[in-house]
């Protein structure tokens, strides 16, 4: 297309982190985004080849297949404790675990919060897109009041279903927590802001400062049963009121850090 | 002059999300309805001229099917050789 002499720069390319293989995700769900920003993060830190990966039950259970590093399988919601069992073998890897909410938020829940509450140093990147993608739009414990899903047709009533699971201001009480924020993936700004958190997750990994948690609010076309660029609007005029974004425990070894 | 860019699609992964068109703030991207990718989508392409590479599009892409590229600026490149660039 252009055939000047002019010096020409990438400005942006794949990232040497994730694989060749085409993900199995709808058309434009975050999880690709999800996906894209932490090999983009491993190839910036260089830690490729000491980074392992622990992929969760859910829409994302191929996610070892995305990725260039070292990968297991958890059991469903076991993924906390599969991290632990691994970082406590090989101190010096990075360790993160990648989960829905789904599989963190409803049958992960004790492992996750007795990894939080013991202090693992093991990063978790939690997807929160409010529903159950793979097993056909369930209600999840983070779905919002008054959604309507397959299994709340006439929208999640508080009174008999409870409220929704707020995950990171949960996990933040925790003493063993070193950083656990919540991002959203909606839109260009809060992307970058998104992989800023993931890098800083792994920068408290690395500083031995505790669990590290980066929570971030994504889509599900497919079962919220809106267009992609819908779901992208909806994310913003529902989700974020519930799940407000913002940093809810950052260790204060980390404040002067700039990444 | 703006600056001049172009990005290149991977119909390996581009899957027609729209959602690099949608936040494209020079609005020169559109989905190329005269060709399918190996998977059956409508893979996203350059309409028009006017993309200054600004890489937004690659951020927002969920498959990292897009390659962003950019001309240097020719006083930018300038200054950037004495100094053994």
């Amino acid at each position: 297309m252009v055939t000047t002499a002019t010096p020409v720069q990438v400005v942006y390319k794949r990232p040497a982190s994730l694989s060749d293989t085409p993900t199995h995700y709808c058309p434009g769900c975050t999880h690709g985004i999800a996906h894209r920003l932490i090999a983009e993060v491993m190839d910036e830190m260089n830690i490729r080849e000491r980074a392992i990966g622990v992929a969760p039950v859910g829409c994302s259970v191929f996610a070892y297949n995305y990725f260039t590093c070292d990968f297991v399988e958890a059991a469903h919601g076991r993924a906390p404790a599969m991290a632990t069992g691994i970082k406590r073998v090989l101190p010096d890897r990075v360790v993160f675990t990648y989960q829905g909410d789904g599989d963190m938020a409803s049958i992960g829940m004790s492992e996750i919060v007795h990894a939080a509450g013991r202090g693992e140093n093991i990063t978790v990147i939690f997807i929160n897109n409010a529903i159950y993608g793979m097993t056909g739009g369930q209600m999840a414990p983070t779905s919002l009041p008054g959604q309507k899903t397959t299994s709340s047709p006439t929208g999640r009533d508080v009174e008999s279903m409870g409220f929704p699971m707020k995950m990171a201001e949960l996990l933040s009480q925790l003493e063993g927590a070193g950083y656990v924020v919540r991002r959203s993936l909606h839109d260009p700004k809060n992307i970058r802001m998104a992989k800023k958190a993931i890098r800083l997750a792994f920068e408290t990994q690395i500083r031995g400062l505790g669990f590290s948690m980066v929570e971030l609010l994504s889509t599900c076309n497919t079962n919220w049963g809106v267009s992609v660029l819908e779901a992208m609007q909806y994310l913003k005029d529902h989700m974020l009121p519930v799940y407000p974004i913002g940093d809810y425990k950052v260790s204060p070894a980390l404040e002067n850090l700039r990444v | 002059m703006p600056v001049k860019g172009w990005i290149e699609v991977d119909e390996r992964y581009c899957k027609g999300c729209e959602l690099c068109i949608s936040e494209c703030p020079q609005n020169v991207l559109a989905l190329d309805l005269d060709h399918l990718t190996p998977k059956g989508y409508h893979p996203v392409m350059l309409k028009m001229e006017g993309c200054t590479g600004c890489g937004i599009c690659a951020i927002m892409c969920p498959e990292a099917a897009l390659t962003v590229y950019r001309e240097v600026p020719q006083k930018a490149a300038q200054a950037v050789q004495p100094s053994g660039g």
